[in-house]
């Protein structure tokens, strides 16, 4: 099987948020992580090669911090790596990456039976290069998995839906976007970590997949980013345990007015 | 040119962001001289066009087929993208509930435009649309501007008013090719009981490591009873197995804007505020109180909550 994992590197979620004097969030001091939820791809995508046997070939879109990213995929056993650079791809929007990705995926590395994705990106927030994505490349899409079985060349998957869950099925090749729940995912090994070292990492610029600054021009841009007004501090209740609670119950129904 | 809002039913009822949806299309159409359309997908449902009149639409256009009984993003996109090339709209918007953070990006690489998701605010001024969406789960909040001439936006449940108005409210129905979906749904499990669901809840009470355990739960659950509340978890509680982890809320959880969010047992890490900072109104229930959630609770009660839940049930059934 050749089996894809995408990934993006996001900043660590305890990373504090300093928005420059351009408007614009900056990564400077940041620790950056591979995204959580494509640790849950990654770790599908092996767990499906451990198998079924074949090849696990994990890609992003990003700049030379995001070689970090994909040696940390590496060392938890994917075979390769593809790295997609291109200074016209700073601050590209979701769409423009589905673009990318999907000139990749159905030219250069055709030939996939499945590809895994994180459910979102913890940055961004936006969920939208895996739906996006699967559009383009015409392909079925289990969204949000936390359980998932591949046989006779069928995907069935367990997806979370609002208020419950659902089970699709679905012919290969098909896109399956990876919730908490899917798996446990492993840590790299020492031994992983070396071999990492020299498993093959390919960057390829826009031009090498036939693509221009033109096509991957962003519809949507970001014009500021500010931060979030501040939660005024609130009131402390202390006292005897049922005169505090008459006191609760009196403000939210007299002040707050939400009960 | 128009505004379309994409609704969403469930089993043949509307679910309540469709409404905050069409409340805010409506405010936008009046601002920008557009007119206001809803469509509505599936199979058996047009009497739930009326539903959709009362919030100013001009038109409801119906795709009802019995093809599209059971969602499938593909197949929706396509009648999606296929009433966006007839109608040409400024604006299309969707929940930002598991409906549409799927339908809306599969439509909006199939029409090929730019999609801003999980809206807090979408307002229009200078002959543009300005879109509102938190980053970093929320440590930020980004304003972006869409190149047109279609854009989509999905909007956060629970954060968008709702304002019943009047609209012309014709209905008509569109007829589109159906594609053969991908994918084939074969079973379908929904929470049972009758609370609320998180994302949609008016109140919600959650609880954190500080429960002591599953039993923990029984208290929280009691206590949501009282208040008609869904109940939440942090992370800390999924992990120990005490919740399912759809109950998480939280930066890799359920991002929730409830009018009252009630945090017992929880020491309000910076990823569990990601996903309940936007909550109107936060009670924080500690024994710390240096806790961390009293930095952001409206009502920080110090004390133990195996104490002060029971009393809190007691004076909250005294009222009813
Ligand atoms: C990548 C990443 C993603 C994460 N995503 C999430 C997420 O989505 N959601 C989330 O919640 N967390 C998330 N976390 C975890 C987060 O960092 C915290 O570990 C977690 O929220 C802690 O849960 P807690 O508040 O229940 O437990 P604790 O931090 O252990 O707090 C328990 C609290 O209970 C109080 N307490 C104890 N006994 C009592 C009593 N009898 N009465 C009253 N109070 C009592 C204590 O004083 C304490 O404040 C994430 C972490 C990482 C690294």
């Amino acid at each position: 099987m050749k089996i894809v994992a995408c990934i993006k590197q996001t900043f660590d979620t305890e990373a504090k948020i300093v928005v420059g004097g351009n408007g614009q969030i900056s990564d400077e001091g940041v620790n950056l992580i591979v995204n959580p939820y494509d640790e849950f791809a990654v770790e599908e995508a092996i767990r499906t090669k451990e198998k079924n046997g074949g090849e696990v070939v994990v890609v992003t879109v990003g700049g030379d911090k995001a070689q970090e990213a994909l040696r940390y995929c590496l060392a938890m056993g994917a075979d390769r790596a593809v790295l997609i650079q291109d200074a016209a791809m700073v601050g590209a929007d979701s769409r423009a990456v589905s673009i990318a990705l999907a000139k990749l995926l159905s030219e250069k590395e055709a030939g996939y039976d499945i590809i895994f994705t994180g459910k979102e990106a913890v940055d961004d927030g936006a969920a939208q290069v895996p739906s996006r994505l699967a559009e383009k490349l015409d392909l079925a899409q289990a969204n949000v998995v936390t359980a998932l079985s591949l046989a006779d060349g069928k995907a069935t998957a367990t997806c979370e839906i609002d208020g419950g869950s659902e089970i699709l099925e679905m012919a290969l090749p098909a896109l399956i976007s990876a919730q908490k729940g899917l798996n446990e995912v492993r840590y790299p090994s020492l031994p992983g970590i070396m071999k990492a070292k020299r498993k093959p990492l390919e960057v390829l610029s826009l031009s090498d997949l036939g693509l221009s600054a033109d096509d991957v021009a962003s519809k949507v841009v970001l014009a500021a980013a500010e931060l979030p007004p501040a939660r005024k501090a609130g009131q402390r209740l202390t006292g005897e345990v049922d005169e505090v609670v008459a006191k609760l119950v009196k403000l939210l129904k007299e002040e707050a007015k939400v009960i | 040119m128009s505004i379309v809002v994409c609704a969403e039913q469930r089993d043949g009822s509307l679910r309540k962001i469709t409404f905050e949806a069409l409340s805010t299309g409506k405010r936008l159409a009046e601002a920008s001289g557009e007119t206001l359309k809803a469509l509505l997908i599936g199979n058996g449902i047009a009497g739930l066009a009326d539903e959709l009149k009362k919030y100013g639409v001009d038109e409801v256009a119906v795709v009802d087929n019995a093809a599209l009984g059971a969602y499938t993003a593909d197949a929706y996109a396509a009648v999606l993208a296929a009433y966006v090339a007839q109608e040409n709209p400024a604006l299309v918007l969707f929940g930002h509930s598991s409906f549409g953070k799927e339908l809306a990006p599969r439509a909006a690489a199939k029409v090929d435009c730019g999609l801003v998701s999980d809206c807090i605010d979408i307002n229009f001024a200078d002959g543009d649309y300005l879109f509102k969406h938190p980053v970093y789960a929320g440590k930020a909040i980004g304003n972006y501007k869409v190149a047109g001439p279609v854009r989509m936006a999905t909007l956060r449940p629970n954060v968008f008013p709702i304002v019943e108005s009047a609209g012309a409210g014709a209905v008509v129905n569109f007829a589109t090719d159906i594609p053969a979906a991908k994918v084939t749904v074969t079973g379908t499990m929904m929470a049972s009981g009758d609370r609320p669901e998180l994302t949609e809840a008016d109140i919600i009470c959650s609880g954190g490591r500080g429960l002591g355990g599953p039993e923990g739960f029984k208290l929280i659950e009691a206590l949501a009873d009282a208040l008609g509340a869904a109940v939440g978890s942090s992370r800390a509680a999924v992990d120990a197995g005490w919740r399912e982890h759809a109950a998480q809320v939280g930066q890799t959880g359920k991002v929730v804007s409830p009018n009252l969010y009630v945090a017992s047992g929880i020491s309000g890490a910076i990823q569990h505020l990601a996903g309940m900072g936007s909550s109107k109104v936060i009670v924080g229930i500690n024994k710390d109180g240096e806790a961390n959630i009293f930095n952001v609770a409206d009502y920080g009660v110090e004390g133990d909550l195996n104490k002060i839940i029971p009393a809190l049930i007691e004076k909250l059934k005294e009222l009813q």
